[in-house]
């Protein structure tokens, strides 16, 4: 029978993933920047979904916290300060096409060569049992901010040459993750610089003309 | 539970049948604890609001109490007419309140509500819960944007202004508890609270104390209540946001509004307040001994009266908890926008930040609190494991039959050695297993 060898698994990663990429392209279709916001929180939601069901719990709640939750809070409320009449509606010209075809063509060549490129990623493995329940990853994930890192301890090879090269250079996440919080802390205070309201220098107010009370 | 109910109707462990009544089962209770929380939260309301004003509320509908009025107004609500705006953006407009209360209740299956009662296990349930109720504000947003109403406009970027503001003191007051019982699992962190009611974390130190009323008032205002409910705001906006709405789609708002007050109250009780385990451990093994010991996987009653009696005494907390908003709500007026934002980029960041720092120091100079006493606990809380994520009976089952994904035969592990070794030590110890491939 069919339907006793569905598997939800691969379901709900259809599900997703045609979620995530369809709101993708009604993000680019759309010209009502508030709807392109809304799809857009539909499509990384989406991509949420896809982490909790690859076991990754804690990658999908930060997805669903830094990109969903953050960013498309102040997009959304950015997009509403700047919604006047000439902002309202995006049209497209025509060489915006060819160059955003142009620089998302050549990223997705690079993303397919990539994915391509290394042969552990698209050798089937053997089916092992999903390894939602016992997956942790948020410690692994704190621990190699500190230096240790989970991954590079583990033997995943048989090879000794390749095991050794795995596990070598061995550093933490934490200088990197704070340059990247410096310049991201530059970059808003930068944002708000720009943004503030222009003080207009208080014009002489002409002297009372004696209104009636 | 899924192999349970399959065994049940007399399907194999692993029918999609199973999968599917489970996840309805899940859905349908959580949907009535929010949608009959709210019924009784409005009525609730309406009650402490009259006494509070020296009035008595409502009184006739379903006796003396008054106690059917919520679900009378919830008829009224149904019947009246959908009206959309001829400015509004229809389709934003109509799904506006799906969204905030999508959010809302979707934040509930992480919410545990007994010693392994929750809807679906997270490891970081924390994040989880604190990730998706930040979701709400979208619907708002949304809503007040799609109204095409000046009203609805000012209501959704006070919304805004409020709900990035808080966001960051919230974090850092759900970080004190997590940090102190090492992990992010809502069932361990209950769990490590176990015993007498000194045990719970807000009687940790003096920071944890100080840190939960924090948590309260920025939960307060991430929820949208009064004295923070700017994005309403009846005697300046109309009714901000929902200016616009009515009927059905009306309601929604108010039930996504009870159902993050329950959310964060709960999340309170659970972090602060010990969740399910009481005041005194009744159904712990120094007094009756009922409750289920760790790591068992056997159903046995008492131990699913322990849990019920843990369930009620959770919900119990939440109530308070909620009880509590309603309260201030009634006694305290409305902030301006400028006092919101220095509530909290004032006093509330900087008094998270020194309990962050106090809690941490008291932690790594190790000085003695309540809390590791241990008293009237079997197990120290030091000894707590998240030992429910794998229940030893699926555990077993697994490694006898490979069970729920049909795939992994023998022949093909036989073929692979490494796929083999991934396979032998996969499930028993935790992340640094050999698990294959780039999965980090």
């Amino acid at each position: 029978m069919l339907l006793a060898t569905f598997s939800w698994h691969e379901f709900f990663f259809m599900l997703f993933a045609i979620l995530a990429c369809g709101f993708a392209v009604g993000v680019l279709l759309s010209t009502n920047i508030v709807r392109m916001a809304f799809y857009l929180v539909i499509s990384l939601g989406s991509t949420a979904g896809l982490f909790y069901l690859a076991g990754a719990e804690f990658v999908g709640a930060m997805q669903l916290m830094i990109y969903v939750g953050g960013t498309l809070v102040l997009l959304i409320f950015g997009v509403m300060l700047t919604a006047q009449q000439r902002f309202i509606s995006l049209k497209s010209y025509g060489r915006d096409w060819v160059l955003g075809l142009a620089v998302g063509g050549s990223l997705l060549l690079l993303l397919l060569n990539a994915a391509f490129g290394v042969a552990d990623w698209y050798t089937p493995r053997p089916k092992t049992s999903l390894a939602v329940d016992q997956s942790k990853t948020a410690t692994p994930l704190g621990l190699a901010l500190a230096g240790v890192r989970a991954d590079k301890l583990e033997t995943r090879h048989q090879d000794e040459e390749k095991d050794k090269r795995l596990k070598g250079g061995m550093s933490g996440y934490l200088l990197p993750f704070v340059i990247v919080s410096v310049h991201l802390l530059v970059v808003l205070i930068g944002a708000a610089y720009m943004a503030r309201t222009k003080r207009v220098a208080p014009k002489a107010e002409p002297a009372s003309e004696g209104k009636p009370d | 539970m899924a192999d349970t109910i399959n065994t049940f109707i007399g399907l194999s462990a692993s029918h999609w049948l199973g999968y599917v009544l489970t996840a309805l089962i899940h859905c349908a209770l959580l949907l009535h604890v929010v949608a009959v929380g709210a019924l009784v939260f409005i009525w609730m309301e309406r009650k402490i609001a009259g006494r509070i004003q020296d009035r008595l509320g409502p009184t006739r509908v379903g006796g003396r109490f008054g106690w059917l009025q919520t679900l009378a107004d919830g008829l009224k609500l149904i019947t009246k007419e959908d009206l959309i705006p001829a400015e509004a953006d229809r389709m934003l407009f109509k799904l506006a309140p799906y969204v905030a209360f999508m959010a809302s209740f979707c934040a509930y299956l992480a919410l545990p509500f007994a010693d392994g009662w929750v809807g679906q296990h997270v490891n970081t349930a924390v994040f989880f819960v604190l990730a998706v109720l930040g979701l709400e504000v979208f619907g708002v947003i949304l809503a007040g944007y799609a109204s095409g109403s000046k009203w609805s406009l000012f209501g959704a970027i006070r919304e805004a202004a409020q709900v990035v503001s808080y966001e960051v003191p919230l974090g850092l007051c759900v970080v004190v508890p997590v940090f102190i019982c090492g992990t992010m699992n809502l069932v361990t962190i209950a769990n490590k609270q176990a015993g007498l009611f000194t045990n719970w974390m807000v009687f940790h130190d003096p920071f944890t104390f100080t840190i939960f009323w924090v948590y309260f008032t920025c939960a307060t205002a991430s929820v949208n209540r009064a004295p923070f409910d700017l994005a309403e705001a009846e005697s300046e906006l109309v009714a901000g946001f929902h200016t616009e709405y009515s009927g059905l789609r009306w309601s929604f708002f108010f039930m996504a509004e009870y159902g993050s007050m329950f959310l964060v109250s709960g999340l309170a009780t659970i972090l602060f307040f010990g969740g399910w385990h009481g005041p005194f451990p009744i159904f712990g093994a120094e007094m009756l001994g009922w409750a289920y010991a760790p790591g068992a996987s056997e159903w046995a009653l008492s131990g699913y009266l322990a849990n019920l009696a843990g369930c009620l005494n959770f919900v119990l907390k939440a109530v308070v908890g909620v009880t509590v908003m309603i309260w201030v709500r009634w006694t305290f007026p409305r902030l301006r926008i400028d006092q919101v934002i220095t509530t909290c980029l004032k006093y509330c960041v900087p008094i998270a930040a020194i309990c962050f720092l106090g809690a941490l120091a008291w932690e790594a100079l190790d000085i003695p609190s309540p809390n590791d006493l241990d008293l009237m606990t079997s197990q120290p809380k030091s000894t707590v494991r998240e030992n429910w994520v794998i229940p030893a009976r699926k555990l077993s089952s697994e490694n006898k039959t490979t069970s729920h994904q049909p795939a992994p035969t023998t022949a093909a592990s036989q073929q692979d050695p490494a796929a083999n070794t991934a396979m032998a030590t996969g499930p028993q110890d935790g992340p640094r297993s050999g698990r294959p491939g780039g999965d980090l």
